[in-house]
């Protein structure tokens, strides 16, 4: 009896060791999902980024129709290779309104010229408020707003083929 | 070959990432102090306990990151305004969760990081109490 006893330091030990080492080859989650979801948008205004298309307030996303609102800048790689499937999101029917962060006018003027536009609105946030008050961490990201104003889905990181159909029922559904 | 050229490609991307990043000038309040002292001292005791999101292994004091200058901004622009640090912590943690503090709180999640050193404590206060008398 005493014999077994004194294995179960060793015993616990090693249940540490397989623990840590499970965890190490585990892939590290770097998303930090915003806690925002189901509640509403605060109020902000945005003026324009580009001169072809007007800034964003909150009124433009409390209209009572849902949107996807594009948080991306001219400055961040992944926007270019999620910017195509945006526009196959705004051919199927989904309104994408933008807010640029930490942008200047011309480097969107030309990101977009380069690589489509797909925005109805365009907001600068040059000290990132907006994103910070709907609790996105990075570029790109892509919220699902229903006709009210309130967050009903966020998708971290560049959109891809896979996503689109994702984005498209979450959208749906943000308008029932 | 493959990994070397992944490799250059990388570098490329993040030279052009930082380089295109320089281009808007930092937040007003990211590198600027506040004028009044004390709340520049408030300010700074909130930071160091704000965790950066980019780089999540810092604090927004310590990251030059562009969105550690825009929350820095954030902090000091409300302290200037008369708010509450521990205010605009609950508001970050509104929006990002506990993850964003790095000031320690007893929840429902962390209680046992409370509980189990005192246990343990507690334990071998047992233990000991018992060699002890056994000896005597």
């Amino acid at each position: 009896m005493s014999n077994f006893r004194l294995w179960i330091p060793l015993g616990l030990f090693a249940l540490f060791l397989g623990v840590a080492a499970y965890q190490l080859t585990q892939p590290k989650d770097e998303f930090v999902v915003s806690t925002m979801i189901g509640k509403p948008i605060p109020d902000f205004a945005l003026r324009p980024s580009h001169p072809d298309r007007p800034g964003l307030t909150i009124n433009d996303l409390t209209d009572g129709k849902p949107k996807l609102l594009n948080i991306w800048a001219s400055w961040c790689l992944p926007c270019i290779a999620e910017a195509p499937h945006l526009e196959t999101l705004k051919r199927q029917g989904a309104e994408i309104v933008g807010v640029a962060i930490r942008d200047r006018p011309e480097d969107v003027a030309r990101f977009l010229a380069r690589h489509g536009n797909p925005y109805s609105k365009i907001g600068a946030d040059d000290l990132s408020e907006v994103q910070l008050s709907i609790g996105s961490s990075g570029v790109p990201e892509t919220f699902v707003i229903d006709g009210n104003g309130v967050i009903q889905h966020q998708h971290i990181g560049d959109v891809r083929a896979e996503h689109v159909p994702i984005l498209l029922r979450e959208l749906a559904e943000a308008g029932q | 070959m493959k990994k070397l050229v992944f490799a250059l490609m990388l570098l490329c991307g993040s030279v052009g990432v930082s380089f295109a990043q320089q281009t808007l000038p930092p937040a007003p309040l990211a590198y600027q102090q506040l004028e009044d002292p004390a709340q520049e001292r408030a300010a700074q005791a909130l930071m160091e306990t704000l965790r950066c999101l980019k780089c999540q292994s810092q604090s927004i004091a310590d990251s030059d990151a562009p969105m550690a200058g825009d929350m820095r901004h954030q902090v000091r622009s409300r302290i200037a305004a008369g708010e509450e640090p521990e205010a605009i912590r609950a508001w970050l943690v509104e929006r990002y969760g506990d993850y964003v503090s790095y000031a320690p709180t007893v929840s429902e999640t962390t209680w046992p990081l409370f509980a189990v050193p005192l246990l343990l404590l507690l334990v071998a206060g047992l233990i000991l109490w018992r060699r002890l008398r056994a000896k005597s």
